[in-house]
């Protein structure tokens, strides 16, 4: 009896420790408390938030329905939309395709007028034939796989976040800016760079005007990258694209530069690092690299930092202003639009710039968000500069 | 023919890269028959060490020839110091056991040594200054080599030549030989055995470090984990050349880096290790010792 006196002491005591542990992450959890099959009111505009809200990618979720909590909390003050007030209801999906389509079904089922999510590329594929069935629009913040927009399956869906290959896009559209014809693209064999210099190389052959005339992987950390250097060379490019990180960018260009190979380099966010520009010193001089859009400086962006430090506590997680934005873009479009209707919403969404900590957004015809996403940045006299 | 020719002379840097790594494994696997594995970290240690002293000296303002040799020196009695005590605290204690524990115990110190340097200098690459001397070939040579590149294969030669040398005429050489071939006979004949196996660590350790100021010189960039990858590929060219016999070494990291450099230049860099190694099962089946070495290697 004593010694399970002292387990049961014991398993309190661990609970309390863990309850003190999980500190910021635990206090936003319990803000963001997800209710489930909780009805909506009528009268009541119902924004549904769907994510990963408890699981391994709970810490994607969370923050977008705390940026709605706060865009609902900020519209309402003043009045609501169109004379209703915003209800935000949560719905976890753990980012499981097979939850996600319960959670859609529920979502409808629960008369949603508007849905702000779902946080994983897979999750949203599946819970997007649900919601278009019943027309209901869906903007995700952090949903980044390419096809969900290009198909062109979804006009119901957009999103604040930019697509895996817009990186890629901007490069190619930059290289041919820069009169670029024939370009070297050079990858580093990993997921990442390998994955951005495929989508490169599609974009570059879809253009008539150029061409690609060398398409390798390098291995990292290899001693000396001369062979492709001087493969480079007797290519003919008159540019090179690397997709991949900085050690292995800041090598091969100051092999280039040694070997007086000055053709334009022009790289992605792994190199767009200060370390990188550190490591190639001189060499670095003139590199182009992409990388995102810095908004730390909108105001919008600030405020919205500033009320969840405020609301919560804490500084917000990832993909919270994109999360922010979208909520913000969301109930922005049933404000113009005069009502929830499916087609009068779309409309808006597409023809009326609105104000986001991500800037000032309208969404193209297949629902990606315009002037969201990255920039050029060139190394000028030792730093990055962002080139217009 | 051109791009032949530049193709082979990246070969010809990356090979004489390999042979300064690889104449230390196959010097120290020579006298005691163990592959040192943390022989890749006292490489990288020499580097650092290179690093440290050339940032220090730049500072005070010395003369950029000076530098080298200082940084040199210094990374040499760094690096050989780092070698004498691997070899003490984590090999000698071993030297009655069975074969597999000094190899667990290399393995040990690599690992430790990566992470001792990881932790007491920075998990972030740094950039290492250019410390040979530079001078601009004309064109169209440029294109094919530059200066460090030239240093790294004189070096190399003048390593190996020295090498060579020490080994046949010298009286410690002598001792190296006698103990490779028989080390009970030679301590029986008065050789100081432990001597003679902390001097082979030391020299294959001095020559790791010359390889880690000149390479990290020629490449710019340094990081804790250089020596691991510098490491697997110059015991791959020591092992093709045939593990033991110091010209093997050269020939196998000779052979390996104009493998890699025409694999990349004809085909694809894809594949460069895949060639690389593809050439060293091919060899290995053909000659199991290597390709200088003997079945019953005439090691050193």
């Amino acid at each position: 009896m004593r010694t399970k006196l002292h387990l049961i002491v014991l398993c309190l005591a661990m609970v309390a420790m863990l309850a003190a542990c999980g500190s910021e992450e635990k206090k936003a959890d319990e803000k963001a408390d997800v209710q489930t099959g909780e009805v909506a009111p009528a009268g009541k505009l119902v924004l549904g938030v769907a994510g990963a809200h408890s699981g391994d990618l709970a810490s994607y979720g969370l923050p977008s329905v705390n940026a709605a909590r706060l865009v609902a909390a900020k519209l309402n003050a003043a009045g609501g939309v169109n004379g209703m007030q915003v209800e935000v209801v949560a719905q976890d999906d753990q980012c499981k395709p097979e939850l996600a389509t319960n959670v859609a079904t529920k979502m409808v089922s629960d008369k949603v007028s508007i849905v702000l999510g779902h946080i994983c590329s897979g999750a949203t594929k599946a819970a997007l034939p649900i919601y278009l069935e019943s027309r209901i629009v869906v903007m995700s913040p952090s949903a980044t796989n390419p096809p969900l927009t290009q198909s062109g399956e979804y006009p119901n869906f957009f999103r604040t976040i930019a697509p895996d290959d817009a990186q890629a896009a901007l490069e190619v559209s930059f290289a041919k800016s820069l009169g670029l014809k024939k370009l070297a693209v050079i990858h580093d064999k990993g997921d990442y760079g390998m994955g951005f210099a495929n989508f490169c190389k599609q974009f570059i052959e879809a253009d008539d005007e150029m061409e690609v005339v060398l398409y390798e992987g390098v291995t990292p950390g290899a001693v000396d990258y001369s062979a492709v250097i001087q493969k480079i060379r007797s290519s003919g490019a008159d540019g090179v694209i690397f997709g991949g990180y900085h050690p292995e960018a800041s090598k091969i260009v100051s092999g280039m530069r040694k070997r007086d190979l000055a053709i334009p380099f022009l790289s992605d966010d792994g190199v767009k690092d200060d370390t990188f520009i550190r490591v190639a010193g001189e060499f670095a001089e003139g590199v182009y690299a992409t990388g995102p859009m810095d908004f730390s400086t909108n105001a919008i962006f600030q405020e919205a930092v500033a009320a969840h430090k405020a609301e919560f506590g804490s500084d917000p997680g990832p993909f919270f202003p994109e999360a922010y934005s979208a909520a913000l873009a969301l109930l922005t479009a049933v404000q113009n639009a005069g009502s929830t209707d499916y087609d009068k919403v779309i409309e808006a969404l597409r023809t009326q710039y609105v104000d986001t900590p991500v800037g000032s957004i309208k969404f193209d015809a297949k629902g990606d968000a315009e002037g969201v996403g990255f920039a050029v940045y060139q190394v000028q006299d030792g730093k990055y500069v962002e080139i217009k | 023919m051109d791009y032949f020719l530049e193709l082979f002379f990246g070969g010809l840097t990356r090979g004489s890269i390999y042979a300064l790594i690889a104449l230390g494994y196959t010097m120290v696997y020579g006298i005691i028959e163990l592959i040192n594995f943390a022989h890749g970290e006292i490489y990288m240690i020499g580097a650092f060490t290179g690093l440290i002293v050339a940032g220090v000296l730049t500072t005070l303002g010395f003369p950029e020839a000076s530098i080298l040799v200082i940084a040199l020196i210094c990374a040499v009695i760094w690096s050989a110091s780092y070698g004498y005590t691997v070899e003490k605290i984590g090999y000698k204690p071993l030297r009655g056991a069975q074969r597999l524990s000094p190899l667990i115990s290399a393995i040990g110190m690599s690992i430790f040594l990566q992470n001792y340097v990881m932790l007491a200098q920075t998990p972030d690459f740094l950039p290492f200054p250019s410390l040979t001397p530079q001078f601009d070939f004309m064109r169209p040579y440029s294109a094919i080599m530059n200066s460090s590149e030239l240093v790294i294969v004189v070096a190399t030669i003048a390593v190996c030549v020295g090498l060579t040398l020490f080994i046949k005429y010298t009286k410690l050489g002598k001792a190296m030989r006698a103990t490779a071939q028989n080390r009970k006979m030679a301590m029986l004949v008065g050789v100081n055995v432990d001597m003679v196996i902390s001097a082979t660590f030391v020299i294959g350790s001095s020559l790791a470090a010359v390889g880690g100021v000149l390479i990290a010189s020629h490449i710019g960039q340094i990081n804790y984990f250089i020596g691991f990858i510098a490491g697997i590929k110059a015991f791959t060219a020591a092992v093709l050349g045939g593990i033991g016999s110091i010209p093997g070494a050269m020939l196998g990291a000779l052979v390996l880096g104009l493998t890699e450099a025409f694999a990349t230049g004809y085909v694809s860099s894809d594949y460069e290790d895949v060639f690389a190694f593809c050439l060293l099962v091919l060899i290995l089946i053909f000659r199991p010792a290597g390709i200088m070495g003997k079945e019953k290697a005439q090691k050193v």
